[in-house]
């Protein structure tokens, strides 16, 4: 099945891990995976933030890029929940097959047991968009479950919001540090080693917090445990700023 | 009371209750016992989500056709022996009410807990004609007692604990009537009966009442008022006047229609099946007199417009707020207004108009969890009028904000720019400061900053 990759541009950017992730495991499953190049961003941020008119550009950017593809594979609960719900209140009709990443394999590919191995402790966050926009359930955990060697924990309070929110982060620096730290304390109490999701933006979030507290919990997108296998271990994702490690200097 | 006037803006007003140790842990506790008590009750009702649909679907048609039911309720209501004010706004109503507790000579009124009567201030308006009002309803008398502002639509001081609510009747119920006894422990048994004792002073001898309503049957012109301790009944069937202030919006047409929201109300918002006390009275009784002061202040503007009108269906639950993990860390006193959390969030911006700071920090005041659109009995989707007050607020001034969101749109809208962006970035990634600065540092004051990696996506995609 021939397949586009929206990256989206936080995952182009900053996660470029995640995006080998997503490739590395299509293609295990037997997909083509396409990138077309005029990909930019869902213009989730503008449109969260008041900016209608700089969204509609970019949402536009979207449809004449992927409007001919047969689905769309996005490794981001928000942007897919972007496209899918909030572009026809731009007046923008969005393509047909936009699948958020867990959509996509469980029901498109009708897939759980990706052939995964990942022989660590894992708490997964649901993330709001994916949890209660885009309402994708179980697949998540339908999914890691099936994961060789991975002993997945209950995050408590998994469906309370980590607090990121996008421009919220900077708008309401205390409620959102305040909203992270109870998440910190719920992700530590689970004695997980890596905190996963499917979403890098609330990743980023959370583990910067987990980060700045020298926690030792490391933060994996979803596709990255899913694309690792016995043949092939995955690289540590974390890119957060740490004390210098030797490959820096 | 203290009016909610010149509030600093949402952000200003988190940050000190974010770092009120005991707030936090009083809001913390009281919230999530709320919350997992509504979950229960709504999980057991097998048809929730269409009793939803209905609550929402009889709201808007009430609202689409308000000017018919309006009038359907006059009619009733005067039918009955009661007689029905139209107040265009806050003012209005209350100097309605003053002039009418004034005409029955009378310089004390009993009050039963109402949202309309704390939009409008109407205590203070009461003070400054010398007319002493009480509030009846445990949690506001608290609050009074304590020359406190509510915090919650619902439970009004939940931001206290126990042992704040001892101290607060110990120093001041004296001044109001019947002093708390000496020696009162801060069990809660103990607590509500130094309140009963104090309250059925008042009860005894108020000649006038003053109410809100939950809902007003337009058919035949009955008032209804839900509660929990009885207090209200009090002060609806006792007093020879009775005054209630109503919101235009929260007529319903028909009893068949009023049935849908007994059943959403209580477990929306207490968590229980169904509240102990509904009272409901149609016009006046005999040797009563009742008259009905009808609310817009402000809310046919909302009305009018087409995403945030469904505001207007809200029946102050608070299921929202109970959800909210910002309501849960900043309280209600950060939003500044007598409605808080998501409700409020979508409701001051529309009622004042985006008329300064405050106003215009609230609709940011949100992650757009969407935790409040699922829990809300009638369906008002809060992250939608959320982004379209957003959009609103941005169409002037944030000259700041304009630029930043400009440059970046420009830069995402061409992919070669975006390219060139990210090259520089891998390549200085070495120097990825630990403190972002301006209004950036609101993010590495907490977190560290992702380091940019040494090729970006589509740059090993090129190179593949």
């Amino acid at each position: 099945m021939r397949v586009a990759l929206f990256i989206t541009c936080v995952n182009d950017t900053l996660f470029p891990g995640t995006g080998k992730a997503v490739v590395s495991l299509l293609e295990r499953l037997g997909c083509t995976v396409d990138f077309p190049m005029e990909q930019s961003c869902c213009g989730q941020m503008h449109f969260n933030t008041g900016y209608r008119a700089d969204a509609e550009p970019l949402a536009r950017r979207f449809v004449s890029t992927f409007g001919g593809y047969e689905a769309v594979v996005v490794p981001s609960g928000s942007c897919a929940a972007m496209v899918r719900e909030w572009y026809p209140s731009l007046g923008i009709t969005p393509p047909g097959g936009v699948f958020e990443l867990t959509e996509f394999i469980v029901d498109v590919l009708g897939v759980t047991d990706v052939g995964a191995y990942f022989p660590h402790t894992v708490t997964y966050h649901p993330t709001c968009h994916s949890l209660r926009s885009l309402k994708v359930g179980s697949r998540p955990l339908d999914l890691l479950s099936q994961v060789r060697g991975l002993t997945l924990v209950p995050l408590g309070g998994a469906e309370e919001c980590c607090g990121f929110g996008g421009t919220f982060s900077l708008k309401n620096p205390a409620v959102s540090a305040a909203m992270c730290s109870d998440k910190v304390r719920s992700v530590l109490d689970t004695g997980a080693e890596v905190l996963c999701a499917a979403d890098n933006s609330c990743l980023m979030h959370v583990g910067g917090a987990l980060s700045r507290q020298r926690t030792g919990v490391r933060v994996m997108h979803l596709a990255e445990i899913l694309a690792a296998t016995e043949a092939e271990r995955i690289d540590d994702h974390s890119t957060l700023v740490t004390p210098p490690t030797k490959e820096d200097s | 009371m203290k009016a909610f006037v010149g509030m600093p803006a949402f952000p200003e007003a988190a940050e000190t209750a974010v770092a009120d140790a005991q707030l936090r842990h009083n809001l913390r506790k009281a919230t999530h016992t709320i919350r997992a008590k509504r979950a229960a009750v709504v999980e057991e009702q097998p048809d929730w989500a269409a009793l939803r649909s209905a609550g929402a679907a009889i709201k808007d048609r009430t609202l689409r056709h308000l000017d018919v039911y309006l009038e359907r309720l006059e009619a009733a209501v005067v039918a009955a022996g009661g007689t029905v004010h139209w107040a265009a706004d806050a003012e209005e109503a209350n100097r309605i009410v003053v002039g009418l507790v004034k005409a029955t000579g009378e310089t004390e009124v009993v009050k039963v807990k109402s949202m309309a009567t704390q939009e409008i201030d109407l205590n203070s308006a009461l003070e400054s004609a010398g007319i002493r009002a009480y509030e009846t309803d445990l949690a506001e008398l608290i609050v009074q007692l304590g020359d406190d502002w509510p915090s919650h639509i619902l439970v009004p001081a939940i931001h206290r604990n126990r042992s704040e609510i001892r101290e607060i009747f110990l120093e001041h119920m004296a001044e109001w009537g019947r002093p708390a006894p000496a020696g009162l422990k801060d069990d809660p048994r103990a607590l509500a009966e130094a309140a009963r004792l104090h309250l059925r002073e008042r009860f005894l001898s108020a000649r006038v009442g003053i109410s809100g309503a939950n809902f007003a049957v337009a058919d035949t012109g009955t008032l209804v008022v839900l509660e929990s301790e009885g207090n209200g009944r009090m002060c609806l069937t006792l007093p020879e006047t009775l005054i209630s202030v109503v919101g235009i919006e929260k007529i319903v047409p028909s009893w068949q229609d009023l049935e849908v929201f007994l059943q959403l109300l209580p477990r929306s918002s207490t968590g229980e099946r169904m509240n102990p006390y509904t009272s409901m009275w149609t016009g006046a009784t005999e040797g009563q007199t009742f008259h009905l002061v009808l609310l817009d202040n402000g809310r046919t503007s909302v009305l009018a417009d087409e995403a945030g009108r469904q505001a207007l269906r809200c029946i102050r639950c608070s299921a929202c707020l109970n959800v909210c993990p910002v309501y849960e860390r900043a309280g209600g006193h950060a939003y500044g207004s007598v409605y808080p959390g998501p409700i409020g969030a979508i409701l001051t911006p529309q009622l004042h108009g985006m008329t300064g700071p405050l106003e215009e920090s609230l609709p940011y005041a949100s992650t757009l969890c969407g935790a409040c659109y699922e829990v809300c009995p009638v369906a008002i989707d809060i992250p939608e009028v959320l982004l379209d007050l957003r959009s609103k607020v941005v169409t002037h001034g944030h000259h700041g904000q304009r630029l930043a969101m400009g440059a970046a749109r420009r830069v995402l809208d061409s992919p070669r720019w975006l390219s060139v962006a990210q090259r520089s970035a891998g390549r200085f990634r070495r120097w990825t400061p630990r403190r972002l600065p301006g209004p950036l540092s609101a993010w590495s004051d907490t977190r560290d900053v992702p380091r940019p990696p040494k090729e970006s996506f589509r740059q090993w995609w090129a190179n593949r």
